[in-house]
């Protein structure tokens, strides 16, 4: 969360970045290495009153990342993954990530949700509602019931920079879960793939993944080359599995659709053959019926007319 | 907190630790790359906090189709035992007010494994300097009181200039003097938790301004280099200096992909 760039006046208003435009006028320009907030903070921490305080106490509060079960609208005391053991976990963040796996992996086998987490940010507010459409924000936990082990999240919210630990840590907890293997699933726009090439002349979608030193099967496509990197929950998600030494692998599809879309959805499809995805898949004509159903349905939505 | 890579937590003591402060034009952070890339170091743990902006990459330091498959996160240790350097790297920015706490844990750590000093490599906005830094050398360094007396000696033989204390408030006239590095991101922090944890700690800073600071960074390593000897001394020709110190791979399209023929 970043302050309104309004004009500062008194001793702070030299500390700002300036740079002049081709144009002759001075404009405060941010610096990339992220540091104008620094002496932000170190002003405002020495003027900061009880009641500054308290207002951040209180917006922390509303920032909260808050795990419950939706049945008994209780919330979970311990981490999920304590409570709901898992040996495979699978998490799709973003809307074509979810829409794969509720096409290709939910549509087989009976999925009981275990939990659900509840967050606010400035880009959006998870919905409470039981019935779930693509056009919400939401983050839900599944169990399959014939195989309680296998864990699925679907993440279509956005988990701001502040509120991912705190995710890490009422999803996974604070020690490291062994014994279980990881598979996260997520789009990015294809201008955020860095090539020699112009990124006009790439072919997109297309998949790249990234795994962990203990992931040992070959990924089901080629990895993501340096110097490209991946932020955000999955960066987050990834990270702690490196450390903590468990298997896990990110495919990443550069898409230039964001929004929900069939071809980007599809892109997803070599994951399919995965060991992680191997004995949850049943019925791909059905899933793939099933996926342009859930495009329409969007599309009515979408419609500002109706 | 410190995650070793390996079973087994290595034994610092005595080491040099080397840390950038993230700061204007990132000098500090590619002059880490620069060092860490050159001598080849060794990744021996990960800092894993929830004060960094997550982020993941492949291996930044790769140089084969083999070992460029090892996963890198926002805040990694690498170890030289040869030379007793133990060196963090810092790929991502700070969190809203968790700057300080970081400061506060990672030197916590750096001093329960017994370091025997500090460094901290950053910069400062250029266009904050004064008429007689304007007419010197871009170079600064800052020590805490704590370093060794020979360390102290070694700088003041080497003639470099010590970072200059200016008006706390500028607009004042007869505002007490105190330290300030705008630009330098967390280095102040450091500096002043430092001091209170009795650390040994040299800052080296560049003044800088924002574009293509890869020459910064070599300078910075260069002006390090001229104190620790990491390399070897050589001539004076910038161009020899700028060959003995190894590019990482990650530095690729360090300003954006290929351009479209369409263009032109």
């Amino acid at each position: 969360m970043r302050r309104s760039g309004a004009p500062r006046t008194g001793p702070d208003a030299g500390a700002a970045a300036m740079a002049a435009t081709f144009f002759g006028e001075v404009v405060r320009a941010p610096c990339r290495a992220g540091t104008e907030d620094e002496e932000e903070e170190e002003e405002e921490g020495k003027r900061e009153t009880a009641e500054d305080r308290e207002v951040r106490r209180q917006l922390a509060r509303k920032r909260e990342v808050r795990l419950f079960r939706r049945q008994t609208k209780t919330s979970l005391e311990v981490s999920l993954l304590e409570k709901y053991p898992c040996s495979k976990f699978i998490i799709a963040i973003g809307n074509n990530a979810v829409a794969f796996l509720s096409s290709f992996v939910m549509n087989s086998g009976v999925w009981e949700e275990v939990g659900c987490a509840n967050l606010w940010n400035e880009w959006c507010r998870t919905t409470d509602t039981t019935h779930l459409s693509p056009a919400e924000a939401f983050c839900v936990f599944y169990h399959l019931k014939s195989s309680p082990s296998v864990v699925l999240c679907q993440c279509s919210c956005y988990v701001a920079e502040d509120q991912q630990y705190q995710w890490l840590e009422k999803v996974f907890g604070s020690c490291a879960r062994k014994n279980m293997q990881v598979t996260i699933l997520t789009c990015r726009h294809v201008t955020d793939y860095k090539t020699s090439e112009s990124t006009s002349s790439l072919h997109s979608p297309f998949l790249k993944a990234l795994k962990t030193q203990n992931f040992k099967e070959p990924p089901c496509c080629s990895l993501l080359e340096q110097p490209n990197i991946v932020h955000d929950l999955p960066a987050a998600v990834l990270s702690y599995c490196q450390v903590w030494r468990i298997p896990a692998v990110l495919y990443l599809c550069y898409t230039d659709v964001m929004k929900l879309d069939l071809i980007t959805v599809e892109a997803f499809k070599p994951i399919l053959s995965s060991r992680s995805l191997k004995g949850l898949v049943k019925n791909i004509p059905q899933s793939t019926e099933i996926l342009k159903k859930l495009m329409t349905t969007n599309e009515i939505q979408s419609n500002i007319y109706t | 907190m410190f995650v070793p890579c390996g079973e087994s937590v290595p034994d610092l003591a005595g080491y040099t630790f080397l840390m950038p402060a993230v700061s204007v034009g990132n000098v500090g952070q590619l002059a880490m790359d620069l060092i860490i890339s050159t001598l080849n170091m060794c990744k021996i743990g990960y800092f894993y906090t929830d004060c960094l902006v997550p982020m993941v990459g492949n291996n930044p330091y790769a140089t084969a189709e083999e070992n460029s498959t090892e996963l890198s996160i926002n805040a990694e240790i690498y170890a030289l035992p040869s030379k007793k350097l133990v060196a963090l790297q810092l790929r991502s920015i700070f969190i809203k007010y968790k700057s300080k706490p970081f400061c506060e844990k990672l030197l916590s750590w750096v001093k329960s494994s017994n370091c025997a000093k500090v460094i901290v490599l950053s910069s400062s906005h250029s266009y904050h300097r004064n008429d007689l830094q304007l007419r010197s050398t871009p170079f600064r360094y800052l020590l805490t009181p704590y370093v060794q007396k020979s360390i102290q000696t070694k700088i003041t033989s080497l003639n470099w200039e010590e970072m200059e204390k200016s008006p706390c408030i500028p607009e004042i006239n007869d505002s007490e003097f105190c330290i300030r590095i705008p630009g330098g991101g967390i280095t102040k922090t450091l500096y002043d938790e430092g001091c209170s944890k009795e650390i040994a700690m040299v800052i080296l800073l560049k003044f800088v301004s924002e574009g293509d600071n890869i020459p910064d960074a070599l300078g910075l390593v260069e002006y390090l280099n001229e104190w620790l000897q990491i390399l070897k001394p050589c001539c004076d020709d910038p161009t020899a200096s700028a060959l003995r110190w190894k590019m990482p791979s990650s530095w690729r399209l360090l300003f954006g992909s290929g351009l479209p023929p369409a263009l032109f």
